[in-house]
């Protein structure tokens, strides 16, 4: 199989281009790849589209940073501190600079990726009928079911799909086929509609381990572009059965960030003067250690014997 | 400390336990509604199921601290990891009796603001969004509704609906396509509210101990009408008392004012 293993930074630079629309992150408080969020930053993306229903304060960063044209998501903030100050100055205020926003909840943007996954013309759902966000967000139409005799009102979504997904999974082989467990968000729809996929790995494992058990596999590992190791790519955010999440961490930026100048030393002190993630983790130290999952609870085994 | 030997975030926890009804699927959330949903099963409601938008079920409250809902304790030991249209999609589907929500700002008729405090178009405050809010307002049976009973967040009218309530009061939540649910209880650290009338306008229910009418009516941004019979909000039992203290080991929700 072919070997996609890279290290993130050139990922980073080959896969993702400057006005792309972006999943970075799709479980929404966890697994979320902040060591993308760092070396986005670092290297300077611009106009990216970042489709999200949380991803924690990984788009405030983004916003801050003025990586950011284009929003399309369920909710901006940080979910330790509440408000997310970069998205209210580029919303309020237009600082760094402005921001489309394109308001979705949880469900229609997870309706949305589905259409773009499977090439399902539009999704009818029910959700958001009455809701103002039918109103902030043009995309959607509404009709009347054409099914029932009685009026019936839905919502159309219509397909969303990626230019980029970027997502943590607990183990891939270097091709990208991998494992993922506990909840996964909206990381199937994502990948799979998505044009390229960039696999940040906790663990590099050999083939024989994700052929072991192909119903943990979240998505097709033949679409996928790049794999990275990146132990720890998802801290301050957590992963099931690996990392527990920095909750100090996230409340620190949110302090830090509620004005310019406080966001802006926040960003030396983590990305910029942090060259990659390796020195990341070394930075963070004993801290890392603490929040590593020590404990072992794994599940039973299942059969595939064929005979 | 209310004084009563509780403080008034567990009162509020167990009022809002007491909304859970046996057997129900109920999206809990954080905070408050997970505790609630914990108390829930260890008193009247021991087949109560909850849900998580990151897509996650659970018969039991994780036995450890949560900052949120995708934490590996909550992954330990669920009922069902899967995604996250699977567990909303419960919602469209008809199979979620009650869902739990907070919010910036609310009106008389229980619709709820968290996107943009002076509406889209006249923006003041940019605050987060929907996430799952909008869904599990306009699709859960029942909705549950946990504020701060501030004058500026219980308002005349939202400026912006990002999760329907009863809309404009009558039938305009059926009108609009929304069949059925809406907010039930709004429950406050002063009050519990309840819609009311054919309007479904929310009026007062029931009081907490040690706050009067007066204090509830000077902090609700319209004209609240108290429902025939409202009285003091029950105090909590023992066994909810003895259940909360067993869900929450370290008395985070006990220390609070």
């Amino acid at each position: 199989m072919m070997d996609k293993l890279s290290n993130l930074p050139s990922a980073i630079a080959d896969i993702v281009r400057n006005e792309d629309s972006v999943v970075l992150g799709a479980c929404l408080e966890g697994n979320i790849p902040f060591c993308a969020t760092y070396e986005l930053i670092r290297q300077g993306k611009r106009n990216l589209t970042m489709i999200a229903p949380i991803s924690d304060a990984s788009t405030d960063m983004l916003i801050g940073a003025g990586c950011v044209a284009g929003l399309t998501g369920a909710w901006v903030g940080n979910v330790s501190g509440g408000l997310g100050h970069n998205y209210r100055r580029a919303a309020e205020k237009s600082m760094p600079h402005p921001i489309r926003i394109h308001d979705y909840s949880n469900f229609t943007l997870a309706a949305a990726l589905m259409a773009g996954a499977y090439g399902i013309p539009y999704m009818p759902v029910r959700s958001i009928l009455g809701s103002d966000i039918l109103a902030s967000n043009p995309e959607f139409k509404q009709t009347t079911n054409p099914f029932t005799a009685e009026h019936e009102p839905v919502v159309l979504v219509p397909p969303l799909k990626a230019d980029v997904a970027i997502l943590p999974v607990q183990r891939s082989d270097r091709a990208g086929n991998c494992h993922l467990w506990g909840s996964s968000g909206v990381t199937t729809e994502a990948a799979i509609g998505a044009a390229r996929i960039i696999v940040v790995a906790d663990e590099i494992v050999e083939a024989e381990i994700i052929a072991s058990d192909p119903s943990r596999v979240p998505f097709p590992g033949w679409q996928v572009s790049a794999v990275c190791q990146v132990p720890a790519g998802c801290h301050p955010s957590p992963m099931a059965g690996r990392w527990r999440r920095d909750n100090a961490f996230l409340n620190d930026y949110h302090l830090r960030s509620r004005e310019v100048e406080g966001f802006q030393a926040w960003l030396k002190e983590w990305v910029f003067d942090v060259p990659d993630h390796a020195a990341y983790r070394a930075k963070l130290g004993e801290r890392l250690d603490a929040l590593q999952i020590k404990g072992w609870a794994p599940s039973a085994p299942v059969n595939y014997a064929s005979e | 400390m209310s004084g009563e030997g509780y403080s008034t975030q567990e009162l509020m926890i167990i009022a809002a336990a007491r909304e859970i009804h046996d057997g129900e699927v109920v999206f809990v959330g954080m905070r408050l509604p997970i505790m609630a949903f914990g108390v829930a099963r260890l008193t009247h409601a021991p087949n109560a199921v909850g849900l998580f938008e990151c897509g996650l079920a659970r018969y039991e409250p994780a036995a450890d601290m949560l900052y949120t809902m995708t934490d590996p304790p909550n992954q330990k030991g669920a009922a069902w990891a899967t995604s996250l249209f699977q567990v909303m999609g419960l919602l469209q589907g008809g199979h979620v009796d009650a869902g739990f929500i907070g919010g910036a700002e609310i009106d008389r008729f229980g619709n709820i603001n968290t996107s943009y405090i002076g509406g889209h178009t006249r923006m003041k405050v940019k605050l987060p969004g929907s996430g799952g809010a909008a869904d599990i307002a306009g699709m859960a049976k029942r909705l549950l509704v946990i504020m701060n009973h501030d004058p500026h967040r219980f308002v005349q009218r939202v400026s912006y609906v990002t999760s329907p309530g009863y809309l404009d009061g009558g039938d305009s939540r059926h009108q609009a396509g929304l069949d059925g649910g809406g907010p039930t209880a709004v429950i406050t650290d002063l009050a519990i509210l309840r819609p009311h009338g054919r309007d479904h306008e929310l009026h007062l229910a029931s009081i907490h101990g040690g706050h009067t009418v007066n204090e509830v009516l000077a902090r609700t941004g319209w004209d609240l009408k108290i429902i025939p019979g409202a009285a003091q909000t029950p105090l909590p039992t023992a066994a909810e008392l003895a259940a909360l203290h067993r869900i929450d080991r370290d008395g985070f929700w006990r220390n609070k004012i």
